[in-house]
């Protein structure tokens, strides 16, 4: 066990040989059941702190990235939290891909006094606020909010839902149930389906049966999505679909079959419509920006995900900057200050009882047209 | 002079435990310590189960579980302390153990691999379904246990991570202790026969079907107590301590040391904990990494780690 | 009564999935006795490879071909570089043997082809079959009919044919199989070799319906191994009706119960069925040598 501590002392002195540099610490989910979330931001953190130390790093200091993987489990995450506070001493943590890894790096995080931006939905995280703690992604109940402004306003009354009952699923299931009354929705069928599952049509009919079912949502990611969207159509549901944000990404329309996925609706984030929006829109040149690069050294399509991981390091690098030196109380204190800083989610606006500064404008209700999305409102 | 192989286990454990932080240059390696030790714990129940007794869990995280969720629950709805929670859990998963134990333990081999399997994924089911209660797969928070701050009182102030160092140290040499004296027993002698064989063993009037639930019920406490540790000391829990990953690498901890004996699986469980903190390193060829360590550790070392290199050293006296 | 037909569709789509990956399981195990961990990576490379190909501008019944003897070939390479060498060792490390292969597969397939989900066109289209107001798409009667014949092929294999008992006999008893002239080790490559080439029919089969990633290989192990133990290990009869009562309960319990408790409904039936029948519903009864 001695040669064995050694060895990995050894290893991490090989890893992190350190001079006068900016410590930027992340924890994200890039491989496990949530690589879906984490894999596309570990790609942006790199890829964003490449060219930011090309461009000279922030304020004359290069930036180094110490990066994890925890796999999508939270006593990993905590692991890995201690890890870059105590050993590689980093001034700032991004991260936890999911709520639970989340929820493990913030209580490490808050005892050392360290600033965190997760990458995750639930509200939980940022409510009651944490003196460090801050996140960039929408809560899962903003997305709630938007489907059924939509919802309202085509006068539907009875839905049916369809969840997945991975933790992005099951947290929305339960975030919609909570406002649905607000807009005079009531939820007549709940069914849910395990994110392995290969046909959920038994799911789907059960819905179609239910009397009274006007619209479905399917709160999900992953492959789950797909699936059910490709059932709804072997069964010819003749009801409107919403999907949530989390299949915000043309990977989901290629998926699906454009075919398919024809008339599904769902809030998504200027990233994926970037072509669509006007020239005046001060997300614009940001969101083409990143979705150039993105797909140009993944080659793959910009999701909402690796948009929040762009939107953190965005946020710490503007609060680094404003704040003149990378301390962790002045830099925490500069993100809370965050003022109109448009990212690729929204435009953030952070203060003392807000520390996700995002409002309901940010999502815009998109629907799949022709294989493309297109902006209704 | 010469120790018993139960001294001399307990004498090795004491000294690793009580040393090792002398060479630890940061706190992140209490951390590291502490998530040690509370797989060794786990392990240590697997020792008894499969190393004594001879049978197969493919659902022990089942179990961790339980005892994970006791200290998150009991606290709030039953108002008990997190200590005593972690008393209820452990007598929770010793009684279902029993429960589940009497028929599930008439299978052999696979299918008892299969039944307990399932076992494991129905706690884990119930756990990431029932959101009311669990808060879902999205996890809960666990109170504190609080004897930090009473030891702070009392004059002795620790980190949040040497405190569970410590604690958690002295719980495997507990486990360890009690394990090995349950080895030396009359009941351990009768189940080692077992693991020879079943067969044999009942022919010479040893109560069979006893002996492999009463493996079971402890090995299942062990795993309880092991998963209300690591819940107290992370203050958050997620199903994912239920989860099937979580009881396979258990097993794998133990047959990669040494299943055998309660050393050799510890020293299992340490490096498997260390390896993927190890192998961050190789970043994206770490998953391939420690599938070849884990091949190549059972081709060249079929009876585990610690055993074989004992062997080695034993031969080089020689 | 289309509501319950549709409820029986859905089942016997997901069950002949399971079917196809408990049948993978069967060969190994009775050559060897072990029960072959990565059998759910040979499942997610038949489908990843054939997406590869498929990408790179090969026709998909060639792109199938290519992921089929691919796969085939990586189970030859895991049996002559892991299982022979650790003869001898206990069945317990041989299956943390095969538990490291399926992370060292899953690895490298994530390195080299990515951590995208991917999918490829149906065999037949994707106009669903209407029957009597349920419906079913054609990809899925390929997989009952790819479950269907594998099965029958299995079934031919073990009674009909010499190499086929011979792996029984191997199965049976290692030393006196080679004493009565039988190569042994040529039955477990081939084993091996039939076994990942199952797995990888299986994937190109199942790809259009589930979509495939680096990942899926562990979950689609779990269901076929639970299956394959319901109906009776080593036995294609019993991987198949396994498979296929699976996927009926579950989706049963999913349309009539409670579609959160699926999964739970289906293995407490299993912990049923074993306590009454410790072999599984087709197991072979086993003596155990003192």
């Amino acid at each position: 066990m001695k040669t064995t501590l050694i060895t990995t002392a050894v290893a991490i002195c090989i890893a992190g040989a350190a001079s006068a540099e900016i410590r930027i610490g992340a924890s994200v989910s890039a491989t496990g059941p949530a690589a879906f979330l984490g894999d596309p931001e570990a790609k942006t953190l790199e890829m964003l702190v490449e060219a930011a130390n090309a461009n000279g790093g922030i304020n004359g200091e290069e930036i180094a990235l110490v990066l994890y993987d925890d796999g999508g489990d939270p006593n990993k995450a905590r692991t890995f939290a201690t890890r870059l506070i105590e050993d590689d001493e980093v001034v700032a943590i991004i991260g936890g891909s999911t709520t639970g890894t989340s929820m493990s790096i913030l209580s490490v995080a808050e005892d050392n006094e360290i600033p965190f931006i997760s990458l995750a939905g639930a509200i939980e995280i940022i409510d009651p606020v944490k003196p460090f703690t801050f996140k960039t992604p929408h809560t899962d109940r903003m997305a709630c909010q938007k489907i059924f402004e939509d919802m309202q306003k085509q006068g539907i009354t009875q839905i049916g839902m369809i969840s997945g009952t991975d933790g992005f699923g099951a947290s929305m299931q339960a975030q919609c149930k909570e406002v649905v009354g607000e807009y005079g929705i009531t939820v007549v069928a709940d069914e849910t389906y395990n994110p392995t599952d290969a046909d959920m049509t038994t799911q789907l009919t059960k819905i179609r049966n239910t009397d009274g079912v006007q619209a479905v949502l399917n709160p999900g990611f992953g492959q789950g999505p797909s699936i059910v969207t490709r059932n709804y159509k072997q069964l010819a549901v003749d009801l409107p679909l919403y999907q949530s944000h989390g299949v915000a990404s043309d990977g989901f329309i290629e998926l699906a079959g454009a075919d398919a996925a024809e008339g599904v609706r769902l809030p998504g984030t200027a990233l994926l419509i970037a072509g669509l929006l006007a020239d005046d829109d001060p997300q614009k040149p940001l969101v083409e920006a990143y979705k150039t690069a993105f797909e140009e050294k993944t080659g793959t399509s910009v999701g909402t995900f690796g948009g929040y991981a762009n939107d953190a390091f965005l946020i710490l690098t503007d609060a680094i900057t404003r704040a003149g030196e990378a301390d962790p109380t002045a830099i925490r204190d500069a993100i809370e200050a965050t003022e109109g800083l448009a990212g690729t989610t929204g435009i953030y606006s952070m203060n003392a009882e807000d520390h996700l500064g995002l409002d309901l404008s940010a999502f815009r209700m998109l629907e799949i047209k022709g294989g493309e999305w297109t902006l209704i409102e | 002079m010469k120790l018993s192989p139960k001294t001399a286990t307990l004498l090795v454990l004491v000294l690793l435990i009580a040393l090792s932080p002398l060479l630890f240059p940061s706190g992140y390696y209490y951390r590291v310590g502490a998530l040690i030790f509370v797989n060794a714990i786990a392990v240590t129940g697997i020792v008894i189960l499969t190393g004594y007794a001879g049978q197969i869990s493919l659902g022990h995280a089942g179990f961790a579980g339980i005892g994970a969720y006791a200290c998150a629950l009991a606290p709030v709805h039953l108002g008990l302390h997190p200590g005593l929670a972690m008393v209820l859990g452990a007598v929770i998963s010793g009684l279902m153990a029993f429960l589940v134990g009497r028929p599930i333990l008439r299978l052999k081999g696979y299918y008892l691999g299969v039944a307990t399997l399932g076992f494991g994924i129905l706690i884990s089911m119930v756990l990431n379904n029932e959101r009311q209660l669990t808060g879902g797969p999205d996890g809960m928070e666990v109170p504190d246990l609080g004897l930090r701050g009473l030891l702070k009182d009392a004059g002795l102030d620790l980190t949040n991570g040497q405190f569970w160092y410590w604690f958690c140290g002295i719980a495997v040499i507990i486990g360890a202790w009690l394990a090995l004296n349950l080895f030396n027993s009359p009941s351990g002698r009768a189940l080692r026969a077992l693991h020879g064989s079943e067969v044999a063993a009942r022919t010479v009037g040893v109560d069979v079907t006893r002996l492999k639930l009463q493996a079971f019920v402890i090995s299942a406490v062990y795993a309880s107590v092991s998963g209300s540790l690591l819940a107290l000391q992370n203050k958050f829990i997620t199903p994912d301590v239920a989860g099937f990953m979580h009881s396979i690498e258990m097993v794998t901890m133990a047959v990669l040391g040494g299943v055998g004996s309660v050393l050799g699986a510890i020293f299992g469980a340490a490096v498997l904990t260390l390896l993927p903190q190890v192998l961050t390193v190789f970043a994206e060829y770490e998953q391939m990494v420690l599938g070849l360590v884990m091949m190549l550790v059972m081709i060249f070392l079929p009876q585990g780690l610690l055993p074989s290199i004992l062997r080695r050293f034993r031969r080089g006296d020689e | 009564m289309p509501e319950l037909l549709q409820f029986l569709f859905s089942g016997v789509t997901v069950g002949a999935v399971y079917a196809l990956v408990a049948l993978g399981f069967t060969i190994i195990y009775n050559a060897s006795d072990v029960v072959n961990f990565a059998q759910g990576e040979f499942v997610m490379l038949g489908g990843m490879i054939t997406v590869a190909a498929y990408a790179a501008g090969v026709p998909l019944p060639l792109a199938a071909v290519i992921a089929i003897v691919a796969t085939a070939a990586i189970g030859v390479a895991m049996n002559k570089l892991a299982i022979e060498p650790a003869r001898g060792a206990p069945v317990v490390s041989l299956i943390i043997i095969t538990i490291g292969a399926s992370i060292f597969i899953r690895g490298g397939t994530q390195l080299l082809l990515g951590k995208q989900i991917h999918t490829f066109p149906a065999f037949s289209g994707d106009a669903p079959i209407r029957i009597m107001g349920a419906t079913i798409l054609p990809q899925s009667l390929w997989v009952i009919g790819g479950a269907v014949v594998v099965f029958i092929g299995l079934w031919l294999f073990f009674t009909r044919t010499l190499t086929g008992r011979a792996v029984l006999a191997t199965s049976n008893n290692r030393l006196a199989a080679q004493l009565v002239g039988i190569n042994t080790r040529f039955v477990m490559t081939l084993s091996f070799a039939l076994s990942a080439g199952i797995g990888a029919l299986a994937g190109v089969l199942v790809t259009p319906i589930t979509l495939t990633s680096y990942d899926v290989g562990l979950a689609l192990a779990l269901k076929g191994f639970a299956a394959a133990m319901l109906g009776g290990m080593g036995n294609p009869k019993g991987a198949l009706v396994g498979g296929l009562l699976l996927g009926l309960l579950e989706s049963m319990t999913a349309g009539y119960l409670s579609s959160q408790y699926k999964d739970a409904a289906a293995f407490v039936v299993i912990l049923l069925v074993l306590f009454f029948m410790p072999q599984g519903l087709f197991g072979r009864k086993s003596t155990e040598r003192v």
